[in-house]
């Protein structure tokens, strides 16, 4: 909750007006029972000399109406500072929610889970705000008007004040014990509930299997077992809650007891009349009347707080690589050209020195000068995970190259082309584009040069207008055609009705797999981007339009660098290179035809799609299988073909 | 449009009271406690009025100086202790009843929703966004569970003390009672003015935030791609455009609606004047002590709240109808037709599979399925090709049962599947599909999850059958690996390569493998398709698969197109055939 609080400080007036009006009304109030004691005392005057005085009842009972009018007044305002820093608190913090999510990195966005994201941004800010509303307003007025009658009731009597002085702390025991006991047992209340949820979810999305092993009565069952719990949790915090109010009752009622007592003493030796001790009890029974209302509203407190310690939970949720990275950033400019300089240096005489192995790619890369894009023995674990998911790669990219990728699942293709865009930091080695360390170039210039089209083909809810300007905010007319029609996405638009303003619904959910696949190949490609990533994002479209869709992106303009990750042998062959992964190392780089002599992941991969080849190639490969062009690539092989041997 | 509005409104009405009688019914079997707390809710509000009347007493014993009746004001303190106490305890003995009666009644109604989830065909579940049954099973309710406790906590102690307070103050004074209860009903009118004005208010706000909600729910749900266009600002500002409006709305609804308590306090207090004044000229005249006044005093100062409780407590409870009659709305859907009291129960199927005259749609306007005739004998493989759309996942919905046909019948070893038990002819069938699915808990019960009582061994050799073992072994905890829902940090193949282990446990007599290998690398696949070739052995097996490789040593190849079977035969003959299976076949080389 601290850590909020800082979201209140813009509303720091309203937040103590709020309370300031709460004080007055309270004030008000608490000059009720005087007004009545007096009343009873002077207007009534029972048994005393002089008889009634009508006239005072009259006065005092406008003076009662005043009050109330006054009352009412400063509490209506109250209410409309409270709801202001109330409602101005959630909506900031809701926001300042909402930014740090946007400014999460990929390793925090795997770690974070959507649905959780979701609740914490909606129903628990809801329940923050009114939990804030609810402090302002009451939280304090009760303190006011619990103390305030203490201390009305000391200008009557000091010794009966005395019994308030001994209540108010055992009140104050009962209400904050309780509050501090329940607080964990609701939160457990709330992960039972998330469990119900949790099963209840599951036995839908996963129906046609359960249904298909014949397991519903086991399903019914665990969600038996679930609800039992959570029942279990309500009833047993319900029955400590359940204590707060007759214990406060019966508190407050022993007081009156003693009041009545003391007060009987004090009027035999006529240091109290009777209106006074009416005036005491009234203030007794005031706080007691503030205590009800306090314990109601006590539940939906205790609930904003856990809710707050989730909210604060994001906030606790910090990019720790690029903080690492500013501070590198920061430590000296001239460290940039030194690493620099240090590249090119490792690929003239240190890089011959080295392997065979990086010997060879760098004579692949060599065009004259510096590669476009270099992966410098660069390896990848995630954060948390065990193991490494990509190990020492190493291989060189020239301009306009269009290099594939292929692997088995799980082999780290995915993981390979997302270093590129830095979506996560390289973990061992560089990464270095026309020379430049990947991880010192500044997010959004390296995000800009990258069109990226990811393997889950999203669309946002809009036009195809709009979501083909999440590419290029200000891409013209002709622009997105000429990228709509690179991505085979012609007909998909003027299907539609309103062409290119066709609507969009959530998640491009009014749109078939294949045609959203095309759209956001249209989306990425909007931005002429000088590295093009296809992430397996030609599955839902068939041979034919991949191959079309591969060809057009051949003849893009300029010199579009294109990453070509897929399963399909068809969709890579024809590239400039073909990178080979196998459990997170390179198995194998180069041509298919190179690739089919040497690799033999590559061709077991190859010859599984291609059954028939494996027949030709059988007789055609042993010819050729001493070719020296490509001799640091056999080393490569024996190692890929190792490895896959000690699986 | 007025009768309209008029005619929707009596809707509404009868469905809450539809709703309401089906709570009650859910209630009838705590009838015993609800009695029990009722009791003692009596007992509470009659003890709580008459301890301002002792006290009122006992102040009347406080004439002046040297006039206290000593014995008489300790005797009253003693039954003000006695009622005090038997308040407190019948008061917390009370809110646990309750308690108990509300967690129950929620927790019957959950079961009673999930059981019929378990039973609703596919067609219901199908139709429907699983968020929305979800959050009628948990949110709606937990907002009924809400509204029920409030009721029953504030709502008979409310009325009872209302009425409660009313017959003492008859009795005391009636005068005074009457300027009481002149005065109270126009709390009720401020109350009822200011509710009315909020609700379009409150319904401005939840339309506001729901379309913040979607916003989250697209952009969080698709974090990624935010970042990968660097479309982060512009997303800020979309939201922060919302979040300004909804502030402007939340201010206006909150503040409105917060106008009801310092109103009624004002009600509350303008009684407290009326009481005050006119006691005070009755107890000149002698009509009422000044200790009855005190007690008439704070009865005024407690005597409004009821009513705000309760005028509270009936638009809680209307929100908690209305969330009731969704999770009733549910559970009275038509489950589907039962199994047949003489049903056969499939054991040890031979693998005889007919389709005969089978006609099948899943909206009568769309026709899919015509006239689809098929014959398979023990032991023979059919795979089923064609594009998206074709009605391949149908047949396997058929098949199954998950759907019955619209006229035609299927049999399996010559009884029509309809007069099978839905269990038995299920687990005759080993089901691997596209979408992988995979329950919370560890990797061994998930293996498991079609035979509880499998071995360690088995397991093992059904893991190490699937290809999957190896990978098994690698994880942190090996087979005691828990995993969370929908598989979390297991890849898809890896996924898809547990859901054959699943299948290869079983070893049912028939096979079901729809796009079970689409996730998995040709490598991968090439093995576990000679896994399967092995399970497949004497077992009636359909496959469906956008990879022609992986289906050409089928026995019949069923090539379907807009719901209609357009070819049927072995892949060579097919490829003879020279249609569309053989250009379908060929496109894969192009490019």
């Amino acid at each position: 909750m601290n850590r909020l609080m800082k979201y209140l400080s813009d509303y720091k007036r309203e937040s103590v007006l709020a309370p300031l009006f709460k004080l007055l009304e309270a004030f008000f109030e608490l000059l009720v029972p005087l007004v009545m004691a007096s009343i009873i005392d002077r207007g009534i005057n029972a048994g005393g000399a002089g008889g009634a005085d009508t006239g005072h009842i009259w006065r005092m009972g406008l003076c009662l109406l005043a009050l109330a009018i006054v009352g009412l007044v400063s509490s209506i305002t109250a209410q409309f500072f409270a709801a202001k820093a109330a409602v101005g608190f959630s909506a900031k913090l809701r926001q300042a929610l909402f930014d740090h999510i946007q400014g999460l990195d990929f390793t925090n966005i795997d770690k974070a889970g959507t649905s959780t994201m979701i609740t914490r941004m909606t129903s628990d800010v809801n329940q923050i705000q009114s939990g804030v509303n609810l402090v302002l307003r009451l939280f304090l007025r009760s303190p006011i008007i619990v103390f305030g009658a203490m201390i009305m009731a000391f200008t009557i009597d000091v010794k009966s004040a005395l019994v308030f002085v001994v209540a108010i702390p055992l009140l104050a025991i009962v209400v904050f014990g309780i509050m501090i006991w329940t607080m964990p047992l609701y939160k457990k209340v709330q992960a039972n509930l998330d469990k119900v949820l949790g099963i209840t979810r599951e036995n839908l999305t996963g129906v046609r299997v359960i249904r298909a092993f014949h397991q519903e009565e086991v399903e019914e069952g665990r969600f038996r077992g679930f609800t039992k719990a959570l029942a279990d949790s309500q009833i047993f915090v319900g029955k400590i809650s359940a204590v707060m109010n007759p214990v406060t009752y019966v508190i407050v009622n022993g007081a009156i007891i003693f009041l009545i007592y003391i007060g009987a003493v004090q009027v035999n030796v006529g240091n109290l009349t009777q209106g006074e001790v009416v005036a005491i009890i009234n203030y007794m029974s005031q706080i007691l009347v503030e205590l009800v209302k306090l314990a109601n509203l006590i539940i939906t407190v205790t609930k904003a707080l856990a809710c707050a310690d989730r909210v604060a939970g994001v906030f606790e949720i910090q990019n720790q690589e690029r903080l690492a990275a500013v501070q590198l950033e920061g430590a000296s400019g001239g460290r940039v050209q030194e690493t620099q300089t240090e590249a090119v240096l490792g690929e003239t005489d240190q890089g011959m020195a080295e392997s065979s192995e990086s010997a060879g790619t760098v004579a692949d890369g060599i065009s004259g000068s510096v590669p476009f894009l270099q992966f410098d023995h660069v390896s990848l674990t995630y954060a948390g995970a065990g193991a490494e998911t990509l190990h020492d790669i190493h291989f060189s990219v020239n301009k306009g190259e269009t290099i594939g990728v292929i692997g088995g699942t799980g082999s780290g293709k995915s993981s390979l082309v997302s270093l590129i865009p830095g979506f996560y930091p390289v973990t061992g080695g560089h990464l270095r584009l026309e020379g430049r360390d990947v991880s010192r170039i500044p997010e959004d210039e390296l995000r800009g040069m990258v069109g990226m089209v990811p393997q889950k083909a999203v669309l946002f809810k809009g036009t195809i207008r709009s979501n083909l300007q999440w590419g290029k905010p200000d891409a013209t007319e002709e622009e997105m055609w000429r990228a709509i029609d690179t991505a085979q996405a012609r007909e998909v638009v003027e299907g539609k009705r309103g062409k290119l303003d066709a609507e969009i619904a959530q998640n491009g959910k009014n749109l078939s797999g294949g045609q959203r696949q095309r759209l956001t190949i249209a989306r990425a490609l909007v931005r002429s981007p000088r590295i093009l990533i296809l992430d397996d994002s030609a599955s839902a479209l068939d041979y034919a339009t991949d191959a079309k869709l591969r060809n057009a992106i051949r003849g893009l303009e300029g010199q579009t660098t294109t990453f070509i990750v897929s399963q399909r042998a068809s969709s890579i062959r024809h590239a400039d290179k073909i990178v080979v992964l196998d459990d997170g190392e390179m198995a194998g780089i180069g041509t298919h035809d190179e690739l089919l002599e040497n690799c033999e992941v590559y061709r077991e991969i190859y010859f599984s799609q291609y059954p028939e080849e494996r027949l030709k190639a059988a007789g055609a490969g042993n010819g050729t299988s001493g070719n020296e062009t490509s001799g640091s690539g056999n080393d490569r092989t024996e190692k890929g073909g190792q490895s896959h041997g000690s699986r | 449009m007025a009768a309209d509005k008029g005619q929707t409104k009596k809707n509404g009405q009868s469905s809450q009271m539809a709703a309401m009688r089906q709570v009650l019914r859910y209630i009838r079997r705590y009838w015993l406690m609800v009695g029990f707390s009722l009791a003692l809710a009596a007992v509470t509000v009659v003890l709580t009025l008459y301890v301002p009347i002792l006290t009122g007493d006992a102040v009347d014993l406080l004439l002046g100086e040297g006039m206290v009746a000593f014995p008489a004001v300790f005797s009253i303190m003693k039954k003000i202790g006695i009622a005090v106490a038997v308040t407190a305890l019948s008061q917390w003995v009370m809110n646990t009843c309750n308690n108990h009666i509300t967690y129950h009644v929620v927790k019957d109604i959950r079961e009673d929703a999930f059981e019929k989830l378990e039973k609703l065909p596919l067609k219901y579940l199908d139709a429907h966004a699983y968020g929305d049954i979800v959050s009628r099973v948990v949110a709606d309710v937990d907002t009924f569970a809400d509204g029920l406790l409030m009721g029953f906590t504030q709502l008979f102690t409310g009325v009872l003390t209302i009425i409660g307070t009313l017959i003492f103050m008859m009795v005391t004074n009636v005068p005074i009672a009457l300027v009481v209860v002149c005065i109270t009903p126009v709390s009720f009118l401020v109350a009822r003015f200011i509710a009315t004005r909020t609700y379009s208010m409150f319904k401005l706000q939840s339309e506001i935030r729901g379309e913040q909600t979607s916003l989250i729910e697209e952009t969080i749900g698709n974090q990624k791609i935010v970042k990968t266009f660097s479309r982060e600002e512009a997303v800020k500002s979309q939201f922060g455009e919302i979040n300004d409006r909804l502030q402007g709305c939340s201010l206006q609804a909150i503040f409105f609606s917060s106008i009801t308590n310092p109103a009624t306090r004002f009600v509350n207090s303008l009684v407290y004047a009326g009481v005050g004044i006119f006691g005070a000229f009755v107890a000149i005249r002698g009509g009422i002590s000044v200790g009855r006044l005190s007690c008439f005093l704070s009865y005024a100062n407690q005597y409004t709240k009821p009513f705000n409780e309760i005028s509270g407590v009936v638009t809680e409870l209307q929100n908690a109808l209305a969330c009731a009659a969704r999770i009733f709305e549910l559970i009275d859907q038509e489950p589907q037709v039962p199994d047949a009291q003489d049903a056969k129960v499939l054991t040890d199927a031979a693998g005889n599979v007919a389709l005969e005259n089978v006609y099948f749609s899943y909206v009568p306007e769309r026709k899919l399925i015509q006239n689809f005739n098929l014959t398979v004998k023990p032991g023979q493989r059919v795979a089923i090709v064609g594009p998206t759309g074709c009605g391949k996942t149908t047949v396997i919905n058929l098949l199954m049962r998950f759907y019955d046909v619209d006229s035609g019948q299927i049999r399996v070893d010559g009884t029509d599947i309809r007069d099978i038990t839905r269990g038995s002819l299920r687990t005759s069938y080993g089901m691997v599909l596209q979408e992988t699915w995979l329950r919370s808990g560890t990797i061994r019960d998930n293996i498991r999850m079609g035979k509880p009582g499998a071995t360690e061994s088995e397991v093992l050799r059904a893991a190490q059958a699937a290809h999957a073992h190896s990978f098994i072994k690698r994880l942190p905890q090996g087979y005691d690996t828990v995993i969370t829902e929908d598989g979390g940090s297991l890849s898809q193949g890896q996924k898809q390569l547990l859901c054959i282990a699943r299948v290869m446990l079983c070893l049912p007599p028939m096979l079901i493998l729809d796009e079970a290998t689409s996730s998995i690398d040709t490598r991968t696949e090439m093995r576990i398709q000679n896994a399967f070739a092995r399970m497949m052995e004497g077992r009636t097996s359909f496959i469906v698969a956008h990879r022609l490789s992986t289906i050409q040593e089928a026995d019949i190849i069923l090539v379907m197109k807009d719901g209609n079977i357009i070819e049927q035969g072995s892949h060579q003959a097919l490829l003879e055939q020279k249609g569309f299976y053989s250009t379908l076949y060929h496109s894969q080389f192009e490019g």
